[in-house]
Protein backbone atom coordinates (compact mmCIF):
# COMPACT_ATOMS: atom_id res chain seq x y z
CA UNK A 1 0.00 0.00 0.00
CA UNK A 2 1.07 3.36 -0.88
CA UNK A 3 -0.53 6.75 0.35
CA UNK A 4 -0.15 10.33 -0.59
CA UNK A 5 -1.45 13.50 1.09
CA UNK A 6 -2.50 16.53 -0.99
CA UNK A 7 -1.10 19.18 1.38
CA UNK A 8 -2.50 22.03 -0.95
CA UNK A 9 -6.38 20.57 -0.02
CA UNK A 10 -5.68 19.70 3.57
CA UNK A 11 -8.29 21.52 6.01
CA UNK A 12 -6.21 20.84 9.19
CA UNK A 13 -9.16 18.93 11.16
CA UNK A 14 -6.20 16.27 12.58
CA UNK A 15 -8.74 13.45 12.17
CA UNK A 16 -6.19 11.50 10.28
CA UNK A 17 -3.60 12.06 13.44
CA UNK A 18 -6.04 11.06 15.80
CA UNK A 19 -7.13 7.36 14.49
CA UNK A 20 -3.61 6.92 12.27
CA UNK A 21 -1.37 8.74 14.41
CA UNK A 22 2.07 6.38 13.32
CA UNK A 23 1.58 7.57 9.64
CA UNK A 24 0.27 10.63 10.03
CA UNK A 25 1.10 14.18 11.70
CA UNK A 26 0.65 17.72 11.84
CA UNK A 27 2.92 20.66 11.23
CA UNK A 28 3.35 22.52 13.53
CA UNK A 29 3.36 26.03 11.93
CA UNK A 30 -0.21 25.71 10.42
CA UNK A 31 -1.70 22.05 11.30
CA UNK A 32 -1.65 20.55 7.90
CA UNK A 33 -0.82 17.15 7.03
CA UNK A 34 2.73 15.39 7.21
CA UNK A 35 3.13 11.90 6.02
CA UNK A 36 5.23 9.88 8.48
CA UNK A 37 5.88 6.86 6.09
CA UNK A 38 4.80 6.10 2.56
CA UNK A 39 4.73 2.68 2.44
CA UNK A 40 2.52 1.41 6.17
CA UNK A 41 3.41 -1.32 7.63
CA UNK A 42 0.31 -4.53 7.37
CA UNK A 43 -0.60 -3.72 10.72
CA UNK A 44 -1.67 0.31 9.95
CA UNK A 45 -3.60 -0.14 6.97
CA UNK A 46 -6.63 -0.16 8.50
CA UNK A 47 -5.51 3.16 10.52
CA UNK A 48 -4.88 4.62 7.17
CA UNK A 49 -7.39 3.26 5.34
CA UNK A 50 -9.49 4.97 8.00
CA UNK A 51 -8.31 8.07 7.88
CA UNK A 52 -8.64 8.00 4.07
CA UNK A 53 -12.26 7.94 4.76
CA UNK A 54 -12.97 10.35 7.25
CA UNK A 55 -10.42 12.82 5.48
CA UNK A 56 -13.16 16.05 5.30
CA UNK A 57 -10.93 17.19 1.97
CA UNK A 58 -10.53 14.16 0.39
CA UNK A 59 -6.43 14.72 0.72
CA UNK A 60 -5.65 11.15 1.32
CA UNK A 61 -4.62 8.70 -1.55
CA UNK A 62 -4.45 5.30 -1.02
CA UNK A 63 -2.77 2.67 -3.85
CA UNK A 64 -1.94 -0.52 -4.13
CA UNK A 65 -2.37 -3.60 -2.34
CA UNK B 1 -41.39 38.73 18.54
CA UNK B 2 -43.22 35.19 19.36
CA UNK B 3 -42.72 32.26 21.37
CA UNK B 4 -44.53 29.95 19.28
CA UNK B 5 -42.94 27.30 17.25
CA UNK B 6 -42.13 27.45 14.11
CA UNK B 7 -44.48 25.16 11.86
CA UNK B 8 -43.83 21.70 11.47
CA UNK B 9 -42.86 21.90 7.73
CA UNK B 10 -40.98 25.03 7.24
CA UNK B 11 -37.18 24.62 7.77
CA UNK B 12 -35.93 24.72 10.50
CA UNK B 13 -38.43 22.47 11.63
CA UNK B 14 -39.00 21.77 15.86
CA UNK B 15 -38.33 18.28 17.35
CA UNK B 16 -41.08 16.39 18.95
CA UNK B 17 -41.62 16.86 22.42
CA UNK B 18 -42.12 13.33 22.85
CA UNK B 19 -38.81 12.97 21.34
CA UNK B 20 -35.96 15.50 22.05
CA UNK B 21 -33.18 13.90 21.03
CA UNK B 22 -33.98 12.78 17.58
CA UNK B 23 -34.04 14.67 14.48
CA UNK B 24 -37.30 16.68 13.49
CA UNK B 25 -39.88 14.14 12.67
CA UNK B 26 -40.42 16.15 8.85
CA UNK B 27 -37.10 15.62 8.19
CA UNK B 28 -36.82 12.13 9.24
CA UNK B 29 -39.57 11.25 7.83
CA UNK B 30 -38.10 13.50 4.01
CA UNK B 31 -35.06 11.09 4.71
CA UNK B 32 -36.92 7.97 4.73
CA UNK B 33 -39.35 8.90 1.69
CA UNK B 34 -37.54 11.71 -0.78
CA UNK B 35 -33.84 11.64 0.59
CA UNK B 36 -33.90 14.89 -2.04
CA UNK B 37 -36.81 17.02 -2.21
CA UNK B 38 -37.46 20.51 -1.86
CA UNK B 39 -38.07 22.37 1.43
CA UNK B 40 -39.94 25.45 2.28
CA UNK B 41 -38.43 28.52 4.09
CA UNK B 42 -39.20 31.12 5.97
CA UNK B 43 -39.15 33.50 3.07
CA UNK B 44 -41.54 31.36 0.89
CA UNK B 45 -37.91 30.15 -1.14
CA UNK B 46 -38.05 26.46 -1.45
CA UNK B 47 -34.23 25.27 -2.05
CA UNK B 48 -33.51 21.38 -2.05
CA UNK B 49 -33.00 19.34 1.17
CA UNK B 50 -30.71 16.91 0.98
CA UNK B 51 -30.67 14.39 3.81
CA UNK B 52 -29.27 10.80 3.14
CA UNK B 53 -25.68 10.30 4.35
CA UNK B 54 -23.48 9.45 1.34
CA UNK B 55 -25.09 12.67 -0.32
CA UNK B 56 -24.85 14.83 2.44
CA UNK B 57 -21.06 14.10 2.11
CA UNK B 58 -20.87 14.03 -1.35
CA UNK B 59 -22.19 17.93 -1.13
CA UNK B 60 -20.23 19.09 1.43
CA UNK B 61 -17.15 17.83 -0.55
CA UNK B 62 -17.88 19.23 -3.72
CA UNK B 63 -16.21 22.21 -4.74
CA UNK B 64 -19.09 23.09 -7.06
CA UNK B 65 -21.19 23.78 -4.08
CA UNK B 66 -20.28 27.49 -2.31
CA UNK B 67 -20.69 28.95 0.56
CA UNK B 68 -21.24 32.43 -0.82
CA UNK B 69 -24.34 34.06 1.79
CA UNK B 70 -24.35 36.63 -1.49
CA UNK B 71 -26.01 34.57 -4.05
CA UNK B 72 -29.73 34.66 -4.23
CA UNK B 73 -30.55 31.34 -3.76
CA UNK B 74 -28.55 30.78 -0.44
CA UNK B 75 -30.82 29.41 1.91
CA UNK B 76 -30.64 31.89 5.17
CA UNK B 77 -32.77 30.65 7.69
CA UNK B 78 -34.83 33.73 8.45
CA UNK B 79 -34.35 37.33 8.74
CA UNK B 80 -31.84 37.53 11.68
CA UNK B 81 -29.74 34.97 9.88
CA UNK B 82 -30.10 36.71 6.47
CA UNK B 83 -29.00 40.06 8.13
CA UNK B 84 -26.40 38.55 10.01
CA UNK B 85 -24.24 36.62 6.66
CA UNK B 86 -24.53 40.63 5.03
CA UNK B 87 -23.05 42.20 7.57
CA UNK B 88 -20.22 39.70 8.74
CA UNK B 89 -18.25 37.68 6.77
CA UNK B 90 -16.18 34.77 8.95
CA UNK B 91 -14.46 31.84 7.45
CA UNK B 92 -17.81 29.97 7.40
CA UNK B 93 -18.81 32.19 4.51
CA UNK B 94 -15.53 32.09 2.84
CA UNK B 95 -14.69 30.16 -0.47
CA UNK B 96 -11.22 28.32 -1.43
CA UNK B 97 -9.15 30.33 -2.39
CA UNK B 98 -10.00 32.96 0.60
CA UNK B 99 -11.00 30.26 2.59
CA UNK B 100 -7.96 28.27 2.87
CA UNK B 101 -6.09 31.37 3.09
CA UNK B 102 -8.04 32.48 6.53
CA UNK B 103 -8.48 28.68 7.59
CA UNK B 104 -4.48 28.71 8.02
CA UNK B 105 -3.71 31.37 10.04
CA UNK B 106 -5.89 29.77 12.63
CA UNK B 107 -5.47 25.91 11.74
CA UNK B 108 -2.25 25.76 14.13
CA UNK B 109 -3.93 27.04 17.05
CA UNK B 110 -6.20 23.57 17.31
CA UNK B 111 -3.64 20.95 16.13
CA UNK B 112 -4.55 17.49 18.09
CA UNK B 113 -0.97 18.15 19.95
CA UNK B 114 -2.10 21.83 21.10
CA UNK B 115 -5.15 20.59 22.33
CA UNK B 116 -3.98 17.11 24.23
CA UNK B 117 -1.83 19.81 26.01
CA UNK B 118 -4.05 21.35 27.15
CA UNK B 119 -6.23 18.35 28.46
CA UNK B 120 -4.50 18.39 32.16
CA UNK B 121 -5.33 22.28 32.11
CA UNK B 122 -9.10 21.52 31.38
CA UNK B 123 -9.14 18.62 34.10
CA UNK B 124 -7.90 21.00 36.19
CA UNK B 125 -11.09 23.47 35.06
CA UNK B 126 -13.64 20.46 35.37
CA UNK B 127 -12.33 19.29 38.61
CA UNK B 128 -12.45 22.72 40.50
CA UNK B 129 -16.12 23.65 38.95
CA UNK B 130 -17.72 20.09 39.99
CA UNK B 131 -16.19 21.28 43.47
CA UNK B 132 -17.95 24.20 43.27
CA UNK B 133 -21.24 22.42 42.29
CA UNK B 134 -21.13 20.15 45.43
CA UNK B 135 -20.25 22.99 47.83
CA UNK B 136 -23.29 24.81 46.24
CA UNK B 137 -27.14 24.23 46.78
CA UNK B 138 -28.46 20.86 45.56
CA UNK B 139 -30.25 20.84 43.46
CA UNK B 140 -28.49 23.18 40.92
CA UNK B 141 -28.42 23.93 37.17
CA UNK B 142 -26.09 22.14 35.57
CA UNK B 143 -26.12 24.55 32.31
CA UNK B 144 -25.05 27.28 34.76
CA UNK B 145 -22.44 25.03 36.78
CA UNK B 146 -20.61 23.51 34.29
CA UNK B 147 -22.00 23.10 30.75
CA UNK B 148 -21.57 26.64 30.03
CA UNK B 149 -17.96 27.39 32.46
CA UNK B 150 -16.16 24.78 31.25
CA UNK B 151 -16.18 25.60 27.24
CA UNK B 152 -16.09 29.59 28.21
CA UNK B 153 -13.21 29.46 30.60
CA UNK B 154 -10.98 27.51 27.67
CA UNK B 155 -11.95 29.38 24.66
CA UNK B 156 -11.36 32.71 26.74
CA UNK B 157 -7.31 31.80 27.37
CA UNK B 158 -7.34 30.23 24.13
CA UNK B 159 -8.11 33.49 22.45
CA UNK B 160 -7.02 36.14 25.60
CA UNK B 161 -10.06 37.41 26.22
CA UNK B 162 -10.70 38.23 29.97
CA UNK B 163 -13.18 35.64 31.57
CA UNK B 164 -14.48 38.40 33.99
CA UNK B 165 -16.21 39.74 31.05
CA UNK B 166 -17.91 36.56 30.42
CA UNK B 167 -21.42 37.92 31.52
CA UNK B 168 -20.84 40.31 28.95
CA UNK B 169 -20.16 37.95 25.79
CA UNK B 170 -22.38 35.48 27.21
CA UNK B 171 -24.99 37.76 26.25
CA UNK B 172 -24.33 39.18 23.17
CA UNK B 173 -23.39 35.50 21.69
CA UNK B 174 -26.59 34.42 23.37
CA UNK B 175 -27.97 36.85 21.08
CA UNK B 176 -26.36 36.16 18.11
CA UNK B 177 -26.87 32.69 18.04
CA UNK B 178 -30.81 33.24 18.30
CA UNK B 179 -31.89 32.33 15.49
CA UNK B 180 -35.30 34.13 15.94
CA UNK B 181 -37.04 38.09 16.55
CA UNK B 182 -35.25 40.95 15.73
CA UNK B 183 -32.53 41.40 13.43
CA UNK B 184 -31.53 44.43 14.67
CA UNK B 185 -31.50 43.05 17.82
CA UNK B 186 -28.73 40.45 16.81
CA UNK B 187 -26.93 43.33 14.52
CA UNK B 188 -26.73 45.48 17.74
CA UNK B 189 -25.01 42.27 19.62
CA UNK B 190 -22.89 41.77 16.62
CA UNK B 191 -21.76 45.53 16.73
CA UNK B 192 -21.36 45.96 20.42
CA UNK B 193 -19.05 42.23 20.26
CA UNK B 194 -17.18 43.70 17.40
CA UNK B 195 -16.53 47.26 19.65
CA UNK B 196 -15.09 44.86 22.17
CA UNK B 197 -12.86 43.04 20.40
CA UNK B 198 -11.10 45.12 18.18
CA UNK B 199 -10.72 47.52 21.59
CA UNK B 200 -9.12 43.91 23.07
CA UNK B 201 -6.58 43.13 19.75
CA UNK B 202 -5.23 47.00 20.20
CA UNK B 203 -4.54 46.29 23.38
CA UNK B 204 -2.90 42.78 22.41
CA UNK B 205 -1.20 44.79 19.92
CA UNK B 206 0.24 46.99 22.40
CA UNK B 207 0.97 44.88 24.80
CA UNK B 208 0.47 41.08 23.73
CA UNK B 209 0.40 37.69 25.74
CA UNK B 210 0.61 34.62 25.14
CA UNK B 211 -2.98 33.96 23.30
CA UNK B 212 -4.46 33.91 19.90
CA UNK B 213 -5.72 37.55 19.15
CA UNK B 214 -2.25 38.50 20.50
CA UNK B 215 -1.05 36.08 17.74
CA UNK B 216 -3.19 37.70 15.37
CA UNK B 217 -2.41 41.13 16.77
CA UNK B 218 1.47 40.83 16.37
CA UNK B 219 1.54 38.74 12.97
CA UNK B 220 -1.45 40.50 11.07
CA UNK B 221 -2.42 43.76 12.56
CA UNK B 222 0.93 45.25 13.13
CA UNK B 223 2.41 44.09 9.83
CA UNK B 224 -1.11 45.37 7.83
CA UNK B 225 -2.13 41.94 6.33
CA UNK B 226 -5.59 42.37 8.32
CA UNK B 227 -7.14 45.17 10.08
CA UNK B 228 -8.49 45.24 13.61
CA UNK B 229 -11.75 44.65 11.88
CA UNK B 230 -10.81 41.24 10.32
CA UNK B 231 -9.06 39.67 13.02
CA UNK B 232 -12.44 40.83 15.77
CA UNK B 233 -14.81 39.10 13.25
CA UNK B 234 -12.36 36.12 13.28
CA UNK B 235 -12.60 36.40 16.89
CA UNK B 236 -16.17 36.35 17.18
CA UNK B 237 -16.42 33.38 15.50
CA UNK B 238 -14.33 31.39 17.65
CA UNK B 239 -15.96 33.09 20.46
CA UNK B 240 -19.02 31.77 20.21
CA UNK B 241 -18.54 28.64 17.66
CA UNK B 242 -16.18 27.81 20.54
CA UNK B 243 -18.70 27.80 23.65
CA UNK B 244 -21.99 27.80 22.78
CA UNK B 245 -21.47 24.27 20.80
CA UNK B 246 -20.04 22.43 23.46
CA UNK B 247 -21.90 24.18 26.12
CA UNK B 248 -25.21 22.49 24.39
CA UNK B 249 -23.51 19.09 23.94
CA UNK B 250 -22.25 19.27 27.61
CA UNK B 251 -25.67 19.50 28.97
CA UNK B 252 -27.68 17.73 26.09
CA UNK B 253 -25.65 14.73 26.11
CA UNK B 254 -25.87 14.58 29.77
CA UNK B 255 -29.98 14.91 29.58
CA UNK B 256 -29.25 11.74 27.24
CA UNK B 257 -27.52 9.95 29.40
CA UNK B 258 -29.57 10.71 32.28
CA UNK B 259 -32.27 9.42 30.00
CA UNK B 260 -30.36 6.12 29.67
CA UNK B 261 -29.45 5.36 32.86
CA UNK B 262 -27.57 2.40 31.72
CA UNK B 263 -25.43 4.09 29.31
CA UNK B 264 -24.71 6.60 31.49
CA UNK B 265 -23.20 3.68 34.01
CA UNK B 266 -21.26 2.49 30.97
CA UNK B 267 -19.72 5.94 30.42
CA UNK B 268 -19.11 6.32 34.25
CA UNK B 269 -17.77 2.69 34.63
CA UNK B 270 -16.05 3.12 31.10
CA UNK B 271 -12.04 3.34 30.15
CA UNK B 272 -10.94 6.39 28.66
CA UNK B 273 -11.50 4.77 24.85
CA UNK B 274 -15.34 3.96 25.92
CA UNK B 275 -15.03 7.52 26.67
CA UNK B 276 -14.30 9.13 23.71
CA UNK B 277 -16.21 6.12 21.76
CA UNK B 278 -19.43 7.65 23.53
CA UNK B 279 -18.51 11.22 22.89
CA UNK B 280 -18.38 10.40 18.99
CA UNK B 281 -21.53 8.64 19.56
CA UNK B 282 -23.11 11.67 21.30
CA UNK B 283 -22.20 13.61 18.78
CA UNK B 284 -24.08 11.77 16.11
CA UNK B 285 -27.02 11.21 17.85
CA UNK B 286 -27.49 14.31 18.93
CA UNK B 287 -26.36 16.40 16.25
CA UNK B 288 -27.04 20.23 17.88
CA UNK B 289 -26.82 22.05 14.59
CA UNK B 290 -30.40 23.04 14.42
CA UNK B 291 -29.87 25.04 11.50
CA UNK B 292 -27.88 22.19 9.56
CA UNK B 293 -25.22 22.94 6.96
CA UNK B 294 -26.32 25.38 3.95
CA UNK B 295 -25.03 26.12 0.40
CA UNK B 296 -25.53 26.92 -3.17
CA UNK B 297 -24.98 25.39 -6.31
CA UNK B 298 -21.98 27.20 -8.13
CA UNK B 299 -22.49 24.72 -10.94
CA UNK B 300 -25.11 22.05 -11.66
CA UNK B 301 -24.85 18.87 -10.23
CA UNK B 302 -26.02 15.29 -9.62
CA UNK B 303 -27.26 14.29 -5.91
CA UNK B 304 -29.18 11.14 -5.49
CA UNK B 305 -30.39 10.92 -8.84
CA UNK B 306 -31.66 14.56 -8.55
CA UNK B 307 -30.41 17.83 -11.09
CA UNK B 308 -29.24 20.95 -8.67
CA UNK B 309 -28.96 23.68 -10.88
CA UNK B 310 -26.53 26.44 -10.49
CA UNK B 311 -27.22 29.34 -8.65
CA UNK B 312 -30.16 26.82 -6.23
CA UNK B 313 -30.32 26.61 -2.44
CA UNK B 314 -29.13 23.16 -0.91
CA UNK B 315 -29.52 22.48 3.01
CA UNK B 316 -27.84 19.78 3.59
CA UNK B 317 -29.20 17.85 7.08
CA UNK B 318 -26.19 16.67 9.37
CA UNK B 319 -28.77 15.49 12.14
CA UNK B 320 -30.47 12.86 9.48
CA UNK B 321 -27.61 11.79 7.63
CA UNK B 322 -25.72 10.76 11.03
CA UNK B 323 -29.23 8.68 11.65
CA UNK B 324 -29.16 7.01 7.92
CA UNK B 325 -28.91 3.34 8.78
CA UNK B 326 -26.51 2.31 6.07
CA UNK B 327 -23.97 4.22 8.14
CA UNK B 328 -25.40 3.73 11.37
CA UNK B 329 -26.44 0.36 11.52
CA UNK B 330 -30.11 0.93 14.26
CA UNK B 331 -29.60 4.39 13.88
CA UNK B 332 -32.10 5.65 16.73
CA UNK B 333 -30.24 3.74 19.36
CA UNK B 334 -27.85 5.83 21.48
CA UNK B 335 -24.90 3.29 21.75
CA UNK B 336 -22.05 4.30 23.75
CA UNK B 337 -20.00 1.37 22.65
CA UNK B 338 -20.37 2.05 19.08
CA UNK B 339 -18.20 2.98 16.16
CA UNK B 340 -19.29 6.24 15.53
CA UNK B 341 -16.24 8.52 14.55
CA UNK B 342 -17.50 9.06 10.72
CA UNK B 343 -20.75 10.71 11.83
CA UNK B 344 -21.08 14.31 10.37
CA UNK B 345 -22.13 16.61 13.36
CA UNK B 346 -18.60 18.51 12.70
CA UNK B 347 -19.61 18.50 8.96
CA UNK B 348 -17.73 17.49 6.15
CA UNK B 349 -15.74 19.10 3.53
CA UNK B 350 -13.21 22.07 3.68
CA UNK B 351 -15.59 23.70 6.54
CA UNK B 352 -15.64 20.81 8.80
CA UNK B 353 -15.19 22.21 12.51
CA UNK B 354 -11.85 24.11 13.20
CA UNK B 355 -12.05 23.22 16.98
CA UNK B 356 -13.35 19.98 16.83
CA UNK B 357 -10.06 18.83 18.46
CA UNK B 358 -10.81 20.93 21.34
CA UNK B 359 -14.58 20.17 21.62
CA UNK B 360 -13.27 16.60 21.97
CA UNK B 361 -11.13 16.90 24.70
CA UNK B 362 -13.63 19.00 26.62
CA UNK B 363 -16.35 16.23 26.33
CA UNK B 364 -13.92 13.46 26.75
CA UNK B 365 -12.80 15.12 30.00
CA UNK B 366 -16.44 16.26 31.41
CA UNK B 367 -18.50 12.65 30.78
CA UNK B 368 -15.31 10.95 31.97
CA UNK B 369 -15.02 13.07 34.57
CA UNK B 370 -18.73 14.17 36.00
CA UNK B 371 -20.34 10.99 36.25
CA UNK B 372 -17.79 9.41 38.30
CA UNK B 373 -17.08 12.24 40.62
CA UNK B 374 -20.80 12.42 40.83
CA UNK B 375 -22.23 8.55 40.75
CA UNK B 376 -25.58 9.89 42.42
CA UNK B 377 -26.27 12.36 39.38
CA UNK B 378 -29.60 12.39 38.28
CA UNK B 379 -32.52 14.44 36.45
CA UNK B 380 -34.41 17.12 39.30
CA UNK B 381 -37.18 17.36 36.90
CA UNK B 382 -38.67 15.19 34.75
CA UNK B 383 -38.06 15.11 30.93
CA UNK B 384 -40.98 16.68 29.53
CA UNK B 385 -40.29 20.02 31.86
CA UNK B 386 -36.70 20.66 30.42
CA UNK B 387 -37.50 23.69 27.63
CA UNK B 388 -35.54 23.05 24.95
CA UNK B 389 -33.44 25.37 22.31
CA UNK B 390 -35.54 25.00 19.08
CA UNK B 391 -35.15 28.61 17.31
CA UNK B 392 -31.51 28.88 17.95
CA UNK B 393 -28.93 27.91 15.97
CA UNK B 394 -27.62 25.58 18.19
CA UNK B 395 -30.57 22.91 19.73
CA UNK B 396 -30.06 22.12 23.65
CA UNK B 397 -31.58 22.74 26.93
CA UNK B 398 -31.79 26.09 28.71
CA UNK B 399 -31.59 24.19 32.07
CA UNK B 400 -30.60 21.10 33.41
CA UNK B 401 -31.69 20.73 36.79
CA UNK B 402 -29.98 17.99 38.77
CA UNK B 403 -29.17 16.73 42.08
CA UNK B 404 -27.41 14.39 43.84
Amino acid sequence: MKVTVDQDACTGSGQCVLVCPDVFDQREEDGIVVLLRDSPEPGLREGVGEAARLCPARAITLSGS
Amino acid sequence: MTDALPDPVTFPMPRAAACPFDPAPELTRRSEESPVSRVRLWDGTTPWLVTRYDDVRAVLADPRVSVDVSQPGFPHTNAVSKARDARMKTLMQMDAPEHTAHRRLLTADFTIRKMEALRPRIQRIVDDLIDDLLAGPNPADLVEAVALPVPSLVICELLGVPYADRAFFQRVAGELVMDEGDPARALAAAEELNAYLEALVQAKSDKPGEDILSRLAVEQYRTGAMTLNDISTMGQLLLVAGHDTTANMIALGTAALLAHPGRLAAVRDGDPALVADAVEELLRYLSITHTEARRVAREDLEVGGTVIRAGEGIVVVKSTANRDPSAFPNPGVLDVRRKARHHVAFGYGVHQCLGQSLARVELQVVYGTLYRRVPTLAAAVPLEELEFKQQAVFYGVRELPVTW
